[in-house]
């Protein structure tokens, strides 16, 4: 039996999520809100948000979504094109590559999985941005940046949790 | 029944996609680092596609923005609700000595006219402004740099200065239709030709990411004082001379003089982008980012 229109938009929109879930974290860290210091953790979700799609559903997660959104972030933010996609390729990889690691044993070692990624991201951001921006970029912010996506990775978790149970299923 | 090309399609499609999967990973690593390439290039292609995305989803994000800027709003009146009466004092005050610069400020432009007519000066063209809200703020982590929802299509010209009440933010450095992109004073590849406003020495103010960027190529003469101002000194032809742009924060330990900006760059909700249709002596060409070498 074929599905019909509404049924195949619903498993649609279900596909969609966990890069609208993306999408979404990513306005929300861009919106000026005037509190000083958001702008800096904000981003963080973005991160947390690629990594656990492509450790718990990767078929949802592809690689080229990880590189688009990238690129979106990018294109807003003003950042060096091409920065923001390795840096998610890179959280990309990490997930895919160790899912097996992640999923089924204690949380705490996709948290370390996290951690690494978001590290070696940011020092591959850092590293590439001061190169093609021609200056030294003081290091502090992007570590920092890091250190707070390791820091709020069990907040962004439990709200994609609840994600992936009530809407992707 | 299907046909016989279908099938053999088919049957290839099968090792394509595995060997798809396979290298869509390196391929899509090689792609980011194509994009870095072309964009240090400074190819015009990545310009357009940075603005055109930028066109694209400035819309949502002033959306968004909107009720973002309520919340700011309520967040700035409870931190006023708190110095309430501090502030009606000190307004009060301001109020007063403010009464009697006006006085002084309606003599003065009267003997101005009067003088500029004795001069047969030629009047400057009226600038022109657009305000706009800032719809993206990245946070400065490797940039400083806002997007806003105004572009070409309301008037917004490149290089264009960017002010705020308080003085200048920035300049117009990307144009799209629908959105530009702001270079903060504080960003890596700021420059704006600034002089100290008491003596008139020329300088350069080069930010460098830090929240107070530093004086460049002052003449070794020159001795600023901590809270002199620095205003823009119209040098390049984009701005016109004495747009208030900060004070002096750093003198000392042999470092560089740095400035602090009037400009709260935390705050930065609405701006106004001003044309001032200034034409210097020399006509400023736009630095390509990353070009520069000091």
């Amino acid at each position: 039996m074929t599905p019909t229109l509404t049924e195949r938009m619903d498993d649609w929109g279900r596909r969609l999520a966990p890069i609208a879930t993306v999408l979404v974290l990513l306005f929300f860290g861009l919106i000026p809100f005037g509190v000083p210091g958001l702008p800096l953790i904000a981003p963080a979700g973005t991160q947390v948000a690629v990594f656990y799609w492509a450790v718990y559903r990767p078929d949802l997660m592809p690689p080229l979504a990880a590189f688009g959104l990238g690129f979106i972030q990018d294109a807003l933010a003003g950042t060096p094109l091409g920065v923001g996609s390795l840096a998610f390729l890179i959280l990309h990889g990490i997930a895919v590559n160790q899912r097996k690691a992640f999923i089924g044993n204690p949380f705490i070692l996709a948290w370390l999985g996290l951690a690494i990624g978001a590290l070696a991201a940011a020092c591959a951001a850092w590293a590439l941005s001061s190169i093609i921006l021609g200056g030294f970029i003081p290091p502090e912010r992007p570590l920092f940046q890091a250190l707070a996506t390791i820091a709020l990775f069990p907040c962004f978790s439990w709200v994609l949790v609840r994600v992936h149970r009530g809407v992707v299923h | 029944m299907r046909e016989p090309g279908y099938r053999f399609a088919k049957r290839l499609a099968v090792p394509l996609r595995g060997f798809a999967h396979r290298f869509v990973y390196p391929l899509l690593v090689l792609g980011a680092f194509t994009l870095m390439i072309l964009g240090k290039a400074d190819l015009l292609l990545i310009e357009r596609m940075r603005a055109t995305m930028a066109d694209a989803l400035a819309p949502i994000l002033s959306f968004m923005s909107e009720p973002a800027a309520r919340v700011a709003d309520g967040i700035e009146a409870g931190r006023e609700l708190i110095r309430l009466h501090d502030e009606n004092v000190q307004l009060r005050r301001e109020n007063e000595r403010l009464r009697q610069w006006q006085l002084v400020a309606n003599r003065l432009e009267r003997e101005n006219v009067q003088l500029r007519d004795l001069a047969r000066l030629i009047a400057e063209p009226p600038a022109t402004m657009v305000a706009a809200r800032v719809v993206a703020d990245a946070g400065g982590i490797f940039v400083h740099s806002v997007l806003i929802g105004a572009g070409a299509k309301a008037g917004v010209g490149k290089g264009n200065a960017v002010m705020t009440s308080e003085g200048l933010a920035g300049r117009v450095a990307t144009l799209g239709d629908r959105s530009a992109r702001v270079l903060l004073l504080t960003d890596l590849n700021s420059r704006i030709p600034v002089m100290i406003e008491s003596t008139r020495e020329r300088a350069m103010l080069a930010g460098d990411n830090s929240h107070v960027p530093r004086l460049l190529y002052l003449p070794s003469t020159a001795q600023p004082n901590l809270g002199e101002r620095i205003v823009t000194s119209g040098d390049g032809g984009n701005f016109p001379p004495g747009l208030p742009v900060g004070v002096i924060a750093e003198t000392s330990g042999g470092g560089p003089i740095r400035v602090q900006p009037f400009v709260d760059f935390n705050r930065l909700v609405f701006v106004r982008v001003v044309d001032f249709k200034v034409e210097g002596p020399v006509v400023q060409t736009e630095v390509p980012r990353g070009r520069e070498r000091r």
